[in-house]
């Protein structure tokens, strides 16, 4: 008999390997992709061409007769199994199929079943959609003073209490518009030494998880089952419930491993879709998405980012006005949630007495955008990144000493009151300056080849407030089983909280089992995003721990042992049951304080748990005849607090900041009124092997979230934070010129030179 | 769609296999649909991913492009045919040991490209093992682990 050993301490700070590795080195590893139910139909869906439109008819008639189809279904359809077919985590605006309007090219308009999935794709594409073609509204600046309207009203779902005033306004694109006033900006600036303003932008962009998206719902008088490739398990139950107006104890959701996430796959996406179907053919569906659908279905918003600061002689930033406008597609998804919660820390890292920032979520006529490894962020320090450079240079001070000048740090109110604590902001950037080597020497070039080096530092507010909870299973030879609903998408979370609950239990981290997502059995948590599970869910793992952890001290008492004798947990079963037998329990919940941003000011003394900081230093090479960008060295510092598997937490940084790099360099949704152009790998760059600089580096400085589990904090965003920026201002540093927007492509940097030059191409003449 | 199905024959991770196939159908599905193969799978469609790599007489192929009927008379490895019982294969366990993955999803055909690569070049350059690999996209961009389970995998390989 294998028995689970005692162990005093040493279960953070392990660079273990993951503990499903074996299974994915040998592909064995579950994935809801591969998933097959018998009976099983396949789902295959025929979309909008039109960006915005009324639906005048549907023919499904050549669809219908295709041989080998089981049915043809449409938004009406769907009313006859779920009347008010709406969902949404922030606003009930989506419907599950079109429902007498598209609001994107892309939309999901009516749906083939069939046990051949070739036979779905193929009747799919016999699927007739007659429209009357209304204006559309494309751009996130031009919605706000459109007078097309993507939505009649809004309509705020009430799971965020923050929402609610914006319940049926009508004649808006704007979803959401938050505020913050702190001081008085308008005196600063009539008073300033230096006023400085510039625009960024960004485009839209995809998660491409590798593993599409993929649902398949088996209904069943009993209740609803549903696998899927979601982050957010539980949140999907409540959803689904709620539209079928069921108990949630009748709708089971489970995930398996994801095959990436990144944002893509939070709240629900394909679940209601297949549990509608499998309602309807009364048969397991699958709703399996290609790749291209994939741009369709959820994306990265892009961004219209005024900046404005006023400077002192002596080059302390006294006032900044932020201007944020976020083009959140045709659905809210999260993206009023990502326009809020990015808006507490617009003005970025630095100590600044008057902020003023209008931040904007707007809906527009294209694909849905929610949160990409940031929630806004990567969005935000593009630009003020890009600004505090250009500051820095137009002052005549070093970049580096002006960011030091300025930064914000521990015992400092962040701008919106919320004081900074256990936030390692001076460790970072000394760290990235340090790494990159910045002020000594280097080569910079020769002829048309010209080399620069530039930094960057972000700053970024948890997503607050959010619940986790946990159980643990202590079984009789000592073993413990973890149930928690946090998803494995590739950030290492089943082995991380693996050594949490370990830790507190005083085993090893290998005598733990954690319990893929499965709602029947796996409590409650709002859902893996915005860098929260170590925190959240480690928190309340660590509380199932030590309950557990108690009932067995309790049971040692109980059962005559000698208070501190440390007797095997075995032993313990065997006195009290005499033989190896019984279950000890332990649960624990977590949910941080937080007090909600004034809705005037938008002001609060607790608008996180805990501040996440990272920063990048970037040596680029560019070629002055070609406009092309080598990065040669790209070193990425983050605080993550005290990691609790160090080797993860590197892979998580250098990771994000490859992912990062595409964003920076390649990657855009090129739309052609309003139709995608490029939704596929061959046409949409994400980053390759050969496309890593030499020198790549992730590391986090040494801190400590006092706040957090065992000194622990999130960090599956920071790594994307200071990359974006300090490409650009290392692009400066090499060549002089400024990249305004995003991706800065070849084509990008050799205008910009042009211009540079007073020479520039002669259609920009 | 309505051309006759063919009998193809060939090698599945070592075994004698059979199965009946439509023209038009491409390995990937094949092995998914018939042979309950999970390593193998289609993200992009297009080639470009390599997530659906199988190694076809020692060659790696997209199986997305490549069509079944290809096969016949070939000798077929996915990644659940590189492990010898519970001995994992070198590649795999430097894999491991490099912490060269996140969500996995990549990881079979990353393994499988490398054993081609270290097949062809036992102490590869960096330069070698870029050319090899760039055709397998990871999103989550554990690239610099790669690359350093692909040197442990060559030592490994070559002391044997």
């Amino acid at each position: 008999m294998s028995e689970t050993k005692t162990v005093s301490v040493g279960q953070i700070g392990r660079s273990l390997p993951r503990v499903e590795a074996r299974a994915k080195v040998t592909g064995r590893a579950e994935y809801v992709h591969n998933l097959r139910l018998p009976g099983m139909l396949w789902a295959k869906i025929a979309r909008s061409t039109v960006p915005h439109g009324r639906i005048r008819h549907i023919d499904t008639s050549a669809a219908q007769a295709t041989h080998g189809v089981y049915s043809v279904v449409t938004g009406e359809d769907i009313l006859r199994v779920i009347p008010d077919p709406y969902f949404g985590p922030a606003f009930h605006d989506q419907p599950i199929l079109a429902l007498g309007k598209v609001r994107f090219a892309g939309e999901p308009v009516a749906v083939v079943l069939a046990e051949d999935p070739k036979i779905a794709e193929a009747a799919a594409q016999e699927i007739s959609i007659d429209y009357e073609e209304l204006p559309a509204v494309l751009d996130e600046v031009e919605a706000l003073i459109a007078t097309t309207f993507v939505h009649e009203a809004l309509k705020p779902a009430g799971m965020f209490a923050d929402l609610k005033h914006l319940a049926g306004k009508r004649d808006t694109n704007v979803a959401l518009d938050y505020h913050l006033r702190r001081g008085d900006v308008d005196k600063a600036f009539a008073s300033a030494d230096h006023l400085f303003e510039h625009v960024f932008r960004t485009p839209q962009q995809m998660h491409t998880p590798l593993e599409p998206h993929c649902a398949i719902a088996d209904a069943t008088p009993a209740g609803v089952t549903v696998h899927s490739s979601t982050q957010t398990p539980s949140s999907v139950r409540v959803e689904i419930a709620r539209l079928l107006g069921l108990p949630e104890n009748r709708v089971r959701v489970r995930a398996a491993f994801l095959g990436g996430g990144f944002g893509a796959k939070v709240y629900v996406k394909m679940e209601a879709l297949a549990v509608a179907l499998s309602l309807l053919a009364r048969r397991p569906v699958k709703v399996a998405l290609t790749m291209e659908e994939q741009f369709f279905t959820i994306s990265k918003h892009g961004s219209t980012f005024r900046i404005k600061s006023a400077v002192t002689k002596n080059g302390r930033i006294t006032a900044r006005y932020c201007e944020v406008i976020y083009n959140g597609g045709a659905y809210a998804d999260i993206g009023p949630r990502v326009a809020q919660k990015s808006g507490f820390s617009a003005a970025g890292p630095y100590d600044i007495a008057n902020v003023s920032i209008d931040s904007y979520e707007t809906y527009t006529n294209r694909p849905t955008a929610g949160a990409l490894r940031g929630f806004g962020m990567p969005q935000l320090v593009w630009a003020y990144e890009s600004h505090t450079d250009l500051v820095a240079r137009e002052l005549g001070l070093d970049p580096v000493e002006f960011r030091r000048k300025n930064l914000l740090k521990d015992g400092l109110p962040q701008a919106t009151g919320t004081v900074l604590k256990d936030t390692a902001t001076v460790a970072v950037l000394d760290r990235v300056v340090q790494r990159i080597g910045w002020g000594q020497p280097f080569d910079r070039g020769r002829g048309s080849l010209r080399r620069g080096r530039g930094v960057a530092i972000g700053l970024k507010a948890s997503i607050s407030p959010t619940t986790s909870v946990a159980t643990i299973a202590v079984a009789a030879d000592g073993s413990a089983t973890l149930y928690c609903s946090t998803v494995d998408m590739g950030q290492g979370s089943t082995t991380a909280l693996a050594q949490i609950a370990a830790e507190a239990l005083g085993i090893e981290a290998e005598a733990v089992r954690v319990v893929l997502p499965d709602t029947d059995v796996t409590p409650y948590d709002m859902g893996t995003l915005g860098s929260r599970s170590t925190f959240h869910m480690g928190h309340a793992v660590r509380r199932a721990a030590e309950e557990a952890k108690a009932k067995l001290a309790a049971l040692a008492a109980e059962t005559g042992a000698p208070e501190g004798s440390n007797l095997p947990i075995a032993e313990l079963f065997r006195r009290k049951y005499g033989m190896q037998a019984g279950t000890i329990v332990g649960s624990g919940s977590f949910v941080p304080d937080y007090v909600p941003p004034d809705h005037a000011t938008g002001l609060t003394p607790n608008a996180t748990p805990y501040w996440m900081t990272g920063g990048s230093g970037a040596e680029v090479e560019v070629d002055t005849e070609t406009g092309h960008v080598r990065v040669l060295r790209l070193v990425n510092v983050a605080d993550a607090g005290t990691p609790i598997n160090p080797r993860i937490v590197e892979t998580q940084l250098t990771g994000a900041a490859v992912m990062q790099l595409g964003f920076t360099l390649s990657e855009e949704m090129v739309f052609t009124d309003g139709q995608l152009r490029n939704p596929s790998f061959a046409d949409y760059k994400i980053p390759g092997i050969r496309d890593m600089p030499e020198f790549l580096t992730g590391e986090s400085v040494a801190a400590r979230q006092e706040s957090g589990p065992y000194g622990a904090k999130g960090v599956g965003e920071t790594g994307t934070f200071g990359v974006s920026p300090a490409i650009a201002n290392a692009i400066h540093d090499a060549v002089g010129v400024r990249l305004t927007e995003l991706p800065i492509t070849a084509e990008a940097v050799y205008r910009a030179l042009r211009r540079a030059a007073g020479d520039p191409l002669p259609e920009e003449r | 769609m309505s051309a006759a199905p063919r009998t193809i024959r060939f090698t599945l991770n070592g075994a004698a296999a059979e199965c009946v196939v439509a023209p038009h159908e491409t390995l990937v599905d094949v092995l998914r649909d018939r042979f309950a193969l999970g390593g193998p799978r289609e993200s992009c469609g297009q080639g470009l991913c390599g997530c659906c790599t199988v190694l076809v007489d020692s060659a790696a192929v997209s199986g997305c492009l490549y069509l079944a009927v290809f096969a016949d008379g070939a000798e077929l490895v996915t990644v659940e045919g590189l492990a010898d019982g519970d001995t994992l294969h070198p590649v795999q366990e430097a894999f491991i040991e490099a912490g060269a993955f996140q969500c996995g999803f990549c990881t079979p055909g990353f393994v499988l490209m490398t054993t081609q690569l270290l097949a062809a070049h036992p102490d590869p350059s960096d330069d070698q093992i870029r050319h090899y690999l760039s055709g397998n996209l990871c999103r989550c961009g554990a690239y610099p682990q790669i690359v350093e389970a692909v040197n442990l995998a060559a030592r490994k390989l070559r002391i044997g």
